[in-house]
């Protein structure tokens, strides 16, 4: 078992002709076989993926020729919100947007777009998924995680690596791992997926990587102390990034005192979850709360 | 992006909304000649002259003064164009001041605040809206939060006309300058919206003696990811008021943010560059910038990002760390040996390499005979530079 994805996941690629999506469309299908077709307007009837998978004009007839369940979008920023509400659209379940720099107004429209049709939208500007030993469906480097108990969920792409290796050099496999973006607006928020991780019977903890700006983590650390029994470790990114400036990601920036890394990592703490002071302690505290 | 109050007021005017404006002056002789026409073509006696710079807290660092004379004003207005202005928000070095506003003085009833901005946790812009002008409303939110109303607008249906009386009736207003309220904050949605704006606060907002409502300041700020539809935004862009480096380094698509510290770092991705700023303060040194080279490091990020940081005196020792994912750590080894080769670095650069190909890395690194300490582990990387740091 796993979250989300699985190894019956069928996943089309949005922007499966661009260098992008060719290129990690190549490597989700490698991981885990799982590809079943792409789409890229005006290019429908034409294969891609080494000839491997058909390319359609649009979402609809990509599902309606592939069943796809799962789309993975690599359009450029510009067109990005556009696929996310196509591919609600055309009834996909599953959508992973990897593309950054989406104007956050076309993602205030997309994602209650996307809510209003029962899609789930992870990301934008994330990493997307990795079932260790099932399926990927984004960017993240299959081989080194491995399958396992924990579950993952974090803002950041390399920093979400970072915990996975060192959950890897204490032992402990991933049952998924999601990179839910660091945009502003993004489809899924930390709370939902503690929650598919809570009922999931193969996830014995979750980690939980956050960072500076908004308020998600917070809420996601009040949804623990009331209704996640499964145990979390938490870490916060960005205690020594100055007030007011972004850092990096488009939402990663302190606006308000309790969007600090100190606050956040307090709050966290006062709600029973674990904390990694550091981002090199966070398989050794995973370690220490599994035993 | 942020821009500048003058800018942020003639995007208002040419969205019909009253705004306080004036003469913009960058050059000292052209000081009389301003003000005697702000004199003229707004029949006062009484200026203000306003510091034009991006951090806030103009007005306690001295960069705001209300001049009811001539020979006031033209005293305020050669003292504050050229100074190095130091507020709250722009640290202790300041900001210089290369231009001024000569604007009309309004008198002044009553003082409100207004903002529109996006709220993350439900993804709808909300209008903030407090009979508290003039103020911080970090402040106000503290010791007073029943002073401040929130109104949600749904981006999806745009503003109705019932909200824009929510922020009348929240300011207690009345008669014509209830009409003007509603009118504002209409036109200010549409402005938000064909902007691609983040964030326009006018704070104060005020009702004047004669009973209309102005804006007084306003203080803009834009979605750098819309920059690409909104050239006429793009081009109120001052790089004066940027770090020059940060400007540089936006030049190199290199994400460059300076600090004070004398630890230079390198690293693929934001969160890991946080968390590698963050380990090097847990370990007792102190981050010097914030540097993502991109989730795809290659050589030319890896050199350009090595010639950024080392344009920082202050810059001790660096550490790259550099996650391979895709990308493959032998590859990236092979580009930090080039860059440090030609680049003739004379500090001690600490390498840790992780990921795909790892071992291989730091073989080719050991093997190299170029001064890189290599590093296995995040923490082992951050003690070795902290330490390399204070040597």
């Amino acid at each position: 078992m796993a979250i989300l994805l699985d190894a019956s996941s069928r996943i089309i690629v949005q922007g499966i002709t661009g260098a992008e999506g060719t290129f990690h469309g190549n490597q989700c299908h490698e991981y885990g076989g799982n590809v079943v077709g792409g789409v890229t307007p005006g290019k429908g009837g034409r294969t891609a993926l080494d000839s491997n998978v058909p390319v359609f004009n649009s979402c609809a007839q990509a599902r309606d020729a592939t069943g796809a369940n799962v789309s993975l979008i690599f359009v450029p920023a510009p067109f990005a919100a556009d696929a996310v509400m196509e591919a609600a659209a055309a009834g996909i379940e599953l959508i992973v947007c990897i593309t950054e720099g989406i104007p956050v107004a076309d993602m205030a429209i997309a994602a209650p777009f996307v809510r209003a049709r029962g899609a789930r939208l992870i990301g934008p500007n994330c990493p997307g998924l990795l079932t260790p030993g099932q399926a990927k469906c984004g960017i993240m480097p299959g081989h080194i995680a491995k399958k396992g108990r924990v579950g993952v969920i974090s803002k950041s792409g390399t920093l979400t690596y970072e915990a996975v290796h060192q959950l890897c050099c204490e032992g402990y496999g991933q049952s998924t791992c999601i990179g839910i973006g660091g945009d502003p607006i993004i489809g899924t928020t930390m709370i939902e997926l503690l929650d598919m991780f809570d009922q999931d019977p193969d996830t014995d903890a979750v980690v939980m990587i956050g960072e500076i700006g908004g308020q998600m983590e917070i809420e996601a650390a009040q949804h623990v102390r009331d209704s996640i029994d499964t145990p979390v470790i938490g870490f916060i990114a960005g205690r020594t990034a100055p007030a007011g400036r972004r850092m990096g990601h488009a939402g990663a920036i302190v606006s308000g005192a309790d969007e600090s890394a100190a606050a956040k990592m307090q709050i966290m703490r006062e709600c029973g979850i674990s904390v990694a002071e550091s981002p090199a302690d966070i398989g050794s505290t995973v370690k220490s709360v599994l035993g | 992006m942020k821009i500048h109050e003058y800018q942020a007021k003639e995007l208002l005017i040419a969205n019909g909304i009253p705004a306080q404006t004036g003469v913009v002056v960058d050059d000292p002789a052209q000081i009389n000649e301003a003000i005697d026409r702000v004199r003229s073509e707004y029949n006062t006696e009484a200026v203000v002259i306003k510091a034009q710079i991006h951090a806030g807290g103009r007005g306690k660092g001295g960069g705001v003064k209300f001049c009811p004379t001539v020979e006031g004003a033209r005293e305020e207005a050669n003292r504050i164009l050229g100074m190095q202005l130091v507020t709250p928000q722009t640290g202790p070095a300041g900001q210089k001041v290369r231009k001024i506003l000569v604007a009309e003085a309004l008198d002044i009833a009553s003082e409100y605040y207004l903002a529109f901005t996006l709220d993350r946790s439900c993804g709808q812009i909300v209008i903030i809206v407090s009979t508290e002008g003039g103020m911080d409303i970090e402040e106000v939110a503290h010791s007073t939060p029943e002073k401040i109303r929130k109104i949600w607008v749904d981006p999806t249906y745009g503003i109705q006309p019932f909200q824009c009386r929510e922020v009348g009736y929240a300011l207690e207003l009345t008669g014509q300058a209830f009409k003007e309220t509603c009118k504002i904050v209409a036109g200010l949605y549409q402005t938000f919206v064909s902007t691609d704006a983040s964030l326009m606060e006018i704070n104060p907002l005020v009702l004047t003696d004669d009973g209309h409502i102005n804006a007084l300041d306003a203080k803009f700020d834009f979605d750098d990811s819309a920059l690409y539809r909104q050239k006429a935004i793009a081009a109120m862009r001052d790089t004066a008021e940027e770090d020059p480096t940060e400007v540089e380094a936006s030049k190199s698509n290199l994400n460059y943010i300076k600090l004070d510290g004398s630890v230079g770092c390198m690293v693929n991705g934001a969160g890991l560059a946080m968390g590698t700023m963050d380990i090097i303060k847990l370990k007792g040194g102190d981050p010097a910038n914030f540097l993502d080279v991109g989730g795809a490091a290659n050589v030319e990020t890896v050199k350009n990002g090595f010639r950024i940081i080392l344009s920082d005196p202050a810059v001790k020792a660096v550490l790259v760390n550099v996650f391979g994912g895709i990308v493959r750590c032998d590859r990236i080894a092979n580009g930090i040996i080039a860059a440090v080769r030609e680049l003739d670095l004379k500090v001690p650069v600490v390498v840790r390499l992780a990921g795909t190909n790892a071992e291989e890395a730091r073989k080719i690194l050991d093997e190299s005979g170029v001064a890189i300490e290599p590093a296995d582990s995040l923490d082992e990387a951050a003690t070795k530079v902290v330490a390399a740091a204070s040597r």
